[in-house]
């Protein structure tokens, strides 16, 4: 290794002028000498990302975890995950002199008495809300633009992973101070493992160290959110970020970006100002969050008292959607072989929440079944390009909400006096009917605009300018895009339907995989049908295509009067 | 400007795919990445330099609010305010987040307006080995399970495959103590007792009929779980305290409410459970165990707020909406010598949220 400035980027190289000492060379030489890193730094520090505002979706929710690390250092200083008793004697005056316990009494310390407690407690709960919003939409987006395809089938199951571990580590912190809210969770958690078939209340009696509440749950609930899930957390990040690196960030298509390169910043220095810069704001942001918007004021709850509740307790907003599955579910529960079998709560709270993982995590997989597509792809797709994922994501997203609108239900009944058994009637059956019409709408909106990118590349865009030919008819000029844009649109990939085949050869004999190419080719069918091909080179240059005689003076730059009278140019 | 870029190959542009299918369109040649853009600031050698104190000033009014929470910490009071906040948390939230969000904005106005910004075209990989990789890593893969004898000596590998799978077991066993698994029954029962009075669920005050207000809604409790603040009295009641206190509580709550006799419809066998049309049922719901509290006199009913379940006090507290599948369990209420209410004994059904073994106790 030589002390040339022109090593440090494979790809750039700044200058051609004759080396002269660098400064780093010395300790880099010292570091190189024992970690041996200088092969891994010359491939990394100027590597390159691509940019676009929605890459930073999974940035945001990366940097809250960072945030929440910190912030949660900073409260195990002093909360004390303890259910023995208590009576308060602190500066919160309303609560003097009642019982509680330990948590409870910590987490008023904390807010009360240790300056900066209050801030932290509100940053981490903020920062918690944006770390679920974050990945949330950042699954959504990745989902949208096909970008779990292969190779990052595995990486997206990850991500899977970690939105499911992320549900546990919220849960598991907004139960800790043992206010009356949180409580209130916890004894819906009790419900919800009392329902499961067989075991229930066994698993009741472990998981609370015996009857709820019992005084072993708090502990066990902190050194699961403190140790075991920031340490899962710590870990599936680490392999989502370094399957990110070794595989290269995805990009949209465009002008000069194709399947084979990658186009965008070298991390040094570009890069690292920019994202390093927005942990900064995002960090900043939650700051103003927690400085100035109060976040789960315990100390209005109280402790928590298992005869109590207060109306309309909600839990955060990510487990939403199952107290609302579990609101709109009707009471079912039957007897077999002499247990009972809460259907009523097993289904929407313990069933759904799997059923959501494992169909999130099976989705990559399934729609390679279907596609039958073998290759890598890096290069993005457009929602509106593959309309079935899209109307599925979106119905999918329909459900989601209507469940999550259940979970409001009570809320929504005060705010806009309706009848909260109309409401939750109405969703019984909206749950079901609503991610039909959320398809089928979404679908065709998605062939619209198909339709329309097709009309833009073969037609021109519309300049508002309209002539009168020489026989008295009005038209619309029309001016075709410019050539990056036609390349954008069409450079996608041709719709290729599997054919359903007779099923037999031409002998007659029946094929051992009639039955699995059938269902196949429907499935290819439903995922293909109605979708709009790219326009094709042949297509834009038809001579005998009418479009063209709009087009046909296009290319000269042309005087023409606008609908309101004024000469415009074009 | 692209004398930085990598030539573009347009031959290379595409993977080509092997069977045909899903070949990508293109109506036209890949047009090539578009020219590099210059900024006010690359030509304009006054915007550059203001850009430069802008920057400069976000980071120095950052360093001045760091201090400035430094200064906060020590000088506001804990019990001042403002706009109805905490005065301190305020200044400390105004304070550091402003400056991390303006060193935040500083960088990136950094790399935006005066870093460099010219794209840089690198090429990928695909994720697969070399064809030699793959077949020598096959190989060593074989020649360790050849050498091993994993193959040709079925009995050791299926008896070591037994025990590591039954080292499974001792996880999951020693778990057991985790709770007292071995006596559920606790569950299906509460501390009511015949004889135990109904009390006031805050005061600990016990309950006369005459004070129970028709179409009010009382929460009592049984005595043994409100102390009373007097400790003699309490020890000689045998008041309980700690876990042992919510966990019974978290069953024993109950809700009274006087109704006209006419009004209430007695499930069979329960005629006499009511004293002068006060009836008492368990306040924890069936559906997940959350206390029920809200109740509508006109109709009866009791509305659980987290589900909203609701059950006609009127008639056994039968489900008349909501996820609940079984009525609400109704107390036996008596008076005593001295005439305050008193349990006839335990609900007879499992209070709070069903379980799959309920039937079999």
């Amino acid at each position: 290794m030589t002390d040339s400035p022109s090593t440090a980027g494979s790809t750039a190289s700044t200058s051609t002028a004759p080396p002269r000492r660098n400064p780093a060379a010395g300790p880099v030489r010292w570091l190189d000498e024992r970690l041996g890193l200088a092969g891994l730094a010359k491939k990394n520090l100027r590597k390159v990302f691509p940019d676009h505002w929605s890459f930073m979706l999974g940035e945001i929710a990366l940097y809250s975890f960072v945030i929440l690390l910190l912030t949660g250092v900073f409260l195990s200083l002093w909360f004390d995950p303890s259910m023995s008793e208590v009576a308060y004697d602190g500066v919160y005056a309303p609560l003097n002199g009642i019982e509680m316990s330990r948590a409870y009494e910590s987490t008023l310390y904390i807010s009360f008495e240790v300056r900066g407690g209050l801030l932290m407690r509100q940053i981490h709960h903020w920062a918690a809300l944006l770390f679920m919003v974050a990945m949330t939409v950042h699954m959504l987006r990745v989902f949208f633009t096909g970008a779990y395809r292969k190779p990052r089938e595995l990486n997206w199951t990850i991500g899977v992973g970690l939105f499911t571990v992320g549900l546990l580590a919220g849960f598991t912190g907004y139960s800790l101070p043992d206010d009356l809210l949180s409580g209130t969770g916890l004894r819906f958690v009790d419900g919800l493992i009392r329902s499961i078939p067989v075991v229930g209340v066994y698993l009741e009696f472990l998981v609370f160290g015996g009857e709820y509440p019992g005084d072993a749950i708090i502990p066990r609930l902190y050194i699961a959110h403190v140790l075991l899930i920031p340490g899962l957390l710590v870990g599936l990040i680490s392999v989502h970020m370094l399957l990110l690196v070794f595989q290269k960030h995805t990009q949209w298509p465009g002008p000069g970006r194709t399947e084979r390169n990658v186009v965008g910043y070298p991390i040094l220095p570009v890069y690292a100002a920019k994202a390093g810069g927005f942990f900064f704001v995002v960090f900043g942001v939650t700051a103003l969050l927690g400085g100035l918007f109060t976040i789960n004021p315990i100390w209005n709850y109280g402790p928590y008292n298992p005869a109590e509740v207060t109306a309309g307790s909600q839990p955060d907003w990510y487990m939403g959607w199952v107290e609302g599955a579990v609101r709109i579910m009707p009471a079912w529960e039957f007897e077999l072989f002499g247990l009972t079998w809460s259907m009523n709560v097993f289904i929407p709270a313990v069933l759904l929440l799997g059923l959501l993982t494992m169909v999130l995590a099976m989705y990559p997989f399934v729609e390679r079944w279907v596609t039958k597509d073998e290759r890598e792809h890096h290069l993005l797709q457009r929602p509106r390009d593959t309309p079935v994922r899209t109307a599925l994501g979106v119905a999918g997203m329909t459900f989601y909400g209507l469940c999550w609108v259940g979970g409001g239900n009570d809320i929504i009944a005060t705010q806009f006096r309706l009848d909260i058994y109309a409401i939750t009637w109405f969703l019984r059956f909206a749950v079901f009917i609503g991610p039909v019409i959320a398809f089928i709408i979404t679908k065709r909106i998605c062939i619209a605009l198909q339709r329309h990118d097709q009309e833009r590349v073969l037609h021109g865009y519309e300049t508002g300018v309209i002539t009168r030919s020489v026989d008295g008819g009005y038209a619309e000029r029309h001016a075709p895009i410019p050539q990056e844009e036609v390349y954008t649109l069409t450079s996608r990939d041709k719709v290729s339907v599997a054919a359903i085949e007779s099923g037999t050869d031409e002998n007659g004999v029946e094929s051992p995989h009639r039955r699995s190419a059938q269902v196949h080719a429907r499935a290819s069918r439903f995922w293909h049908g109605d979708q709009v091909n790219p326009v094709t080179d042949d297509q834009l240059h038809d001579e005998n295509h009418d479009s063209h005689a709009e087009l046909e003076s296009a290319d000269d730059r042309f005087r023409g009067v606008s609908e309101t009278g004024i000469p415009k140019d074009h | 400007m692209s004398d930085r870029m990598e030539p573009y190959d347009a031959s290379a542009s595409e993977v080509q795919p092997q069977d045909g299918r899903g070949m990508r369109g293109g109506a036209v040649p890949n047009p090539g990445l578009p020219e590099h853009q210059l900024r006010p600031t690359d030509v304009d050698e006054g915007l550059e330099k203001r850009a430069e104190r802008q920057i400069a000033a976000m980071f120095g009014l950052a360093t001045i609010l760091t201090i400035g929470f430094c200064v906060a910490y020590y000088t506001v009071p804990e019990d001042s305010t403002i706009f109805g906040w905490s005065g301190l948390n305020f200044a400390l939230g105004v304070t550091l987040g402003s400056a991390l969000l303006l060193i935040g904005i500083g960088a990136i106005q950094w790399a935006k307006k005066l870093m460099d910004d010219h794209e840089i075209v690198e090429m990928r990989h695909p994720s697969v080995s070399s064809e030699e990789d793959r077949r020598v890593a096959l190989a060593a893969l074989s020649a360790g399970a050849a050498e091993s004898g994993i193959g040709r000596r079925p009995l050791i590998r299926n008896s070591l495959l037994g025990a590591l799978g039954v080292l499974g077991l001792p996880a999951v066993v020693a778990l057991t103590d985790l709770g007292p698994i071995g006596d559920t029954s606790k569950v299906a029962s509460t501390v009511w007792r015949r004889g135990m009075r109904v009390v006031n669920d805050v005061s600990g005050v016990p309950i006369r009929p005459e004070q129970v207000v028709q179409g009010q809604l009382i929460n009592g409790e049984p005595a043994v779980l409100v102390p009373t603040g007097d400790e003699e009295r309490d020890e000689e009641l045998g008041v309980l305290h700690g876990a042992e206190l919510l966990a019974e509580k978290a069953k024993a709550a109950v809700i009274l409410v006087r109704m006209r006799p006419e009004e209430i419809t007695a499930t069979e066998g329960r005629e006499n459970w009511d004293v002068d049309g006060i009836v008492c049922y368990s306040k924890i719901c069936t559906h997940v165990g959350c206390p029920i509290s809200l109740y509508e006199q006109t109709t009866h009913n009791v509305l659980c707020p987290c589900h909203q379940s609701t059950f006609d006090l009127a008639n056994g507290a039968e489900v008349i909406f909501g996820p609940a599948t079984r009525p609400l369990p109704q107390l036996q209420l008596g008076l005593d010598d001295e005439g305050y209410l008193i349990a006839m004994g335990d609900f007879e059904a499992v209070v709070g949220a069903s379980y799959p073994t309920m039937r079999q106790s």
